[in-house]
């Protein structure tokens, strides 16, 4: 199963990276979304697969026995997957102001805070 | 050493800091008065320095040390011989001067308690730096005289000219704190010993070590630096920026003499090879022809000064290393003749300057009824700088040419030449800033002339008198100065003979030629000026020029460097980013042999089959895609699949959460996207995309064969098993990763929801602020 999920995780991590590397602004936020997947699943996997078996404890016992899923990559990941999605929502709003006030999608075309062809910086003492 | 004095050592190093502290605030309280406060600090480090003159001149030295940093094994030590005490009664005896001058020349200043703060830090690390005994010491203090020496000259920091200078000396200074700091180590390195006593103690240590050549060249580097040598002269006339009292302390009396004492102080160590009795005359004679030539061009006091400073401290450099105890004894005598009639000379410029409004020697004239204590004062210092008999500037003198006589040949004439013309050199500028500006017809200067307060006339006549009484009292002045200094530098006991009165012999016959000479350059230095004007030209070119071309190179260099690596393209930064990762996962994994090895054909059933291949294809879907609809809806297919997958994988929590964000993802993207109105499809061409997909496959690759081998390792699963065991009893949950949420994390989930909420307010905000008029559609 880990096998199987490690190649499917590099799948994820491969489709991510490639459209991160676009130079459309709505690409890469596709791309940030599958990124973010890539390394949610990179916790679980890393954290070991138990099929079926949800980390709940019997409600007549004290303590988890038997086997279960292992319930720390699984908090890390809700953690992860909650800020990741405002971290795209952000970014795609960012995305859709920038795009009314500049008018392109194109990362190579917003130079409005560097400018290309900078004057040298002063100088003088 | 008894404890008693031990302390008041102490404390006088330390007072210096502590007023620097409190300076600011006193002053502020007492207006000037506050200077005759301060001016105790120096004073009660020189009464400490004169309660030890009679052991050190008794052959004693005086060690001490206290813990410092005793880890590194750093200790503050202190190592006073003649040497360091003669050059700490100079720093505390003139500091207290320059104390109570600059309390009258910074009269009404705004910033005049920084003004002195930073002149006495400036005190503090001067006089560190000559009792310094540890190595680690000498270098902190050494630098923080730089330190403070940038402030200073940058005072007057609103003018541009101030602060280029400040500037040039900290670079130049600077570089040489660094070579130091790497010689003392190279030092250290060939004689195993991190003080100068442990080097003094056994000086043919460093001499037969292989590491002699490096260490030397390091501490040359630093010497010349510090002391101004060429072709590193051109800072110390252009820290003339300063305000006077600077000046006179620091660049003519004591800090551009660190240099000259690191020198003497390694002599015993370093000194009696051919290369230092070759690499210090050249470099210091040079140092004082251009020094001297370079004094008689300008018409401005205080660049005359600061000219013959420079040449000084050459004719220093060039007599440490002649290589006989004679010419030792020559500088020693020189040094200290020189701290003070120039210190005395420069407050004089300064007195000048403030009471008439000019220090242009052509504007200056007849000032000797109108300033007649100034006028007493100038002459007396300048007597001394000329060399005329009854004066410190006299036996100076006389040994430097009782020194260069001694010895016959070629290269000892060449250097007695030398050493003639830059006396000189002395004797001309000596009157013409101590005697011309009083005699003659009185001119029209900006403001009318009138003698200073006592506060400005003090120091100069305090030390005009002392330069006339250690000539007068030459017994008791070698007895407890100049001779424990002497044997400190040369290593040997030496007893210094010269009488302050006129004899014949060949040394006093050079005299009389020299003053003969300099009179006569003194007489035609306003024709000489014309002449030198026109071989230097517009003065255009030079190390100083060299200097700005530098600092220009530099700016231009990191310019250049930035808009290569801060270039304001996201997609070279991400690109970037992308390759780096991969490298760093990939390169070690195959150097280090740590590649998992081949899993097992995978035992999947057949709905976990399917739900991969779900998840691939919606990968693939949302990589290739050409319409918007269908990236939207491929994008959705892929999480549903990772949702579906956590549920099979015992994680129903996980796979809810999962459901619900994609959903949210879905139909905000979808709302968003027929708002942008653009297209999804990719523009790259083809080399692009293969470039990319290299990189994309790359990092799959990477993160695919990491996973492995993490997974192929054994498990702890020691924290899970604290939470499994735990979540019941502890913090009575039943679901232990709601529990491991809500209650041992809790503060982490707390932050979670802070960073939501922001991110709502962030979101309405950009959504809110839209700002029409704005250029849109601009393509």
């Amino acid at each position: 199963m880990e096998a199987v999920m490690s190649l499917l995780v590099g799948c994820f991590f491969a489709a991510g990276v490639y459209l991160m590397l676009s130079k459309a602004i709505i690409r890469i936020l596709i791309g940030i979304v599958l990124f973010g997947n890539a390394v949610n699943l990179l916790i679980f996997t890393a954290g070991r697969i138990t099929r079926e078996a949800p980390p709940v404890i019997a409600p007549d016992m004290d303590r988890l026995t038997g086997i279960a899923a292992n319930p720390l990559p699984q908090a890390l990941i809700l953690t992860a997957i909650v800020i990741s999605f405002s971290f795209f929502a952000f970014l795609l709003v960012l995305a859709l102001r920038t795009y009314q006030e500049l008018g392109s999608d194109n990362t190579v075309q917003m130079r409005v805070a560097e400018p290309e062809g900078d004057t040298l910086p002063p100088l003088g003492y | 050493m008894q404890s008693g004095s031990e302390t008041a050592l102490l404390i006088g190093l330390a007072l210096p800091f502590a007023g620097a502290a409190v300076a600011p605030w006193l002053m502020r309280r007492m207006g000037d008065r506050g200077a005759w406060l301060l001016a105790l600090i120096p004073l009660f480090a020189f009464t400490v320095f004169v309660s030890l003159v009679s052991t050190v001149a008794s052959g004693t030295s005086v060690r001490g040390e206290v813990s410092w940093i005793p880890s590194l094994g750093v200790t503050l030590a202190w190592y006073l011989d003649g040497l360091s005490t003669a050059f700490a009664l100079l720093i505390s005896g003139i500091g207290t001067l320059i104390v109570l001058y600059s309390g009258g020349y910074l009269h009404g200043h705004p910033q005049h308690g920084r003004f002195m703060s930073y002149l006495l830090l400036f005190m503090g690390a001067m006089q560190g730096l000559v009792v310094a005994d540890n190595f680690m010491m000498l270098f902190v203090f050494w630098e923080l005289t730089s330190i403070a020496s940038f402030l200073l000259i940058g005072f007057d920091h609103e003018r541009e000219a101030s602060r280029r200078a400040a500037l040039q000396a900290l670079v130049v200074t600077g570089l040489g704190g660094l070579a130091l700091l790497a010689g003392l180590v190279v030092i250290g390195m060939a004689t195993t010993t991190d003080t100068l006593s442990g080097l003094l103690a056994q000086p043919e240590g460093l001499r037969g070590s292989e590491l002699y050549l490096p260490a030397l060249l390091l501490i040359l580097l630093a010497a010349f630096t510090k002391s101004a040598q060429l072709p590193f002269h051109f800072w110390l006339p252009n820290a003339m920026q300063a305000p006077t009292p600077v000046s006179a302390y620091l660049h003519s009396a004591t800090m551009v003499k660190a240099g000259v004492y690191l020198l003497m102080r390694l002599n015993p160590a370093m000194g009696e090879t051919a290369i230092w009795e070759t690499v210090l005359p050249l470099f210091g004679g040079a140092t004082l022809l251009v020094g001297s030539v370079l004094a008689l061009r300008q018409t401005d006091l205080k660049l005359m000064l600061a000219y013959t400073t420079v040449g000084s401290l050459g004719l220093l450099v060039m007599l440490t290393g002649f290589g006989s105890d004679l010419a030792v004894s020559a500088a020693v005598l020189y040094l200290i003749a020189h701290a003070l009639f120039k210190g005395a000379l420069f407050m004089v410029v300064g007195i000048l300057d403030h009471e008439t409004g000019s220090r242009d020697t052509r504007d200056l004239g007849g000032l000797r009824k109108a300033m007649p204590i100034t006028f007493a004062a100038a002459i007396g210092a300048a007597l001394s700088m000329a060399g005329i008999p009854l004066f410190t500037g006299f036996l100076a003198k006389e040994a430097i040419y009782e020194a260069l006589t001694h010895d016959s040949g070629g290269w000892p004439l060449l250097i007695l030449l030398v050493a003639i013309l830059g006396n000189a050199t002395m004797v001309a500028i000596g009157f013409a800033v101590g005697l011309r500006p009083f005699i003659g017809r009185q001119r029209e200067t900006p403001k009318h002339p009138h003698e200073g307060p006592a506060l400005l006339w003090l120091g100069p006549v305090v030390l005009a008198i002392t330069g006339l009484l250690a000539a007068l009292l030459y017994g008791l002045f070698y007895r407890t100065i100049a001779d424990p200094m002497t044997t400190a530098v040369a290593g040997s006991a030496f007893a210094n003979a010269i009488s302050p009165l006129p004899h014949v012999s060949l040394a006093f016959g050079l005299s009389l030629v020299t003053l003969a000479v300099g009179l006569v350059l003194y007489a035609a230095q306003a024709r000489l000026r014309g002449g030198l004007a026109s071989v230097f030209g517009a003065g255009n070119w030079g190390p100083d020029r060299g200097f700005d071309h530098v600092v220009a190179g530099l700016v231009r260099l990191s310019a250049a460097v930035l808009r290569i690596v801060q270039n304001g393209r996201l997609d070279v930064y991400i690109t970037i980013a992308f390759i780096t990762t991969a490298v760093v996962l990939l390169v070690p994994m195959v150097i280090y042999s740590e590649l998992p090895s081949m899993p097992p054909f995978p035992a999947l059933q057949l709905h976990e089959w399917t739900l991969v291949v779900v998840a691939l294809v919606g990968l693939y879907s949302v990589v290739r895609t050409r319409n918007r609809l269908t990236a939207i809806v491929s994008l959705g297919i892929q999480g549903f699949a990772v949702a579906v997958l956590f549920v099979l994988m015992g994680a129903p929590d996980l796979s809810f959460t999962q459901f619900m964000v994609e959903t949210l993802s879905v139909i905000v993207l979808a709302l968003t996207m027929t708002r942008l109105h653009l297209s999804p499809t990719d523009h790259r061409p083809w080399n692009e995309r293969l470039f990319d997909g290299s990189i994309a496959i790359a990092c799959g690759v990477a993160f695919t064969l990491l996973l492995l081998r993490v997974t192929q390792n054994p498990f702890d699963a020691s924290l899970s098993e604290f939470f499994n065991a735990n979540a019941r009893i502890i913090a009575h949950g039943r679901n232990v990763v709601n529990v491991i949420i809500v209650d041992f994390r809790a503060l982490d989930t707390l932050g979670e929801i802070a960073v939501v909420a922001v991110t709502g307010l962030v979101i309405l905000a950009l959504l809110r602020i839209a700002t029409p008029g704005r250029i849109r559609g601009r393509s």
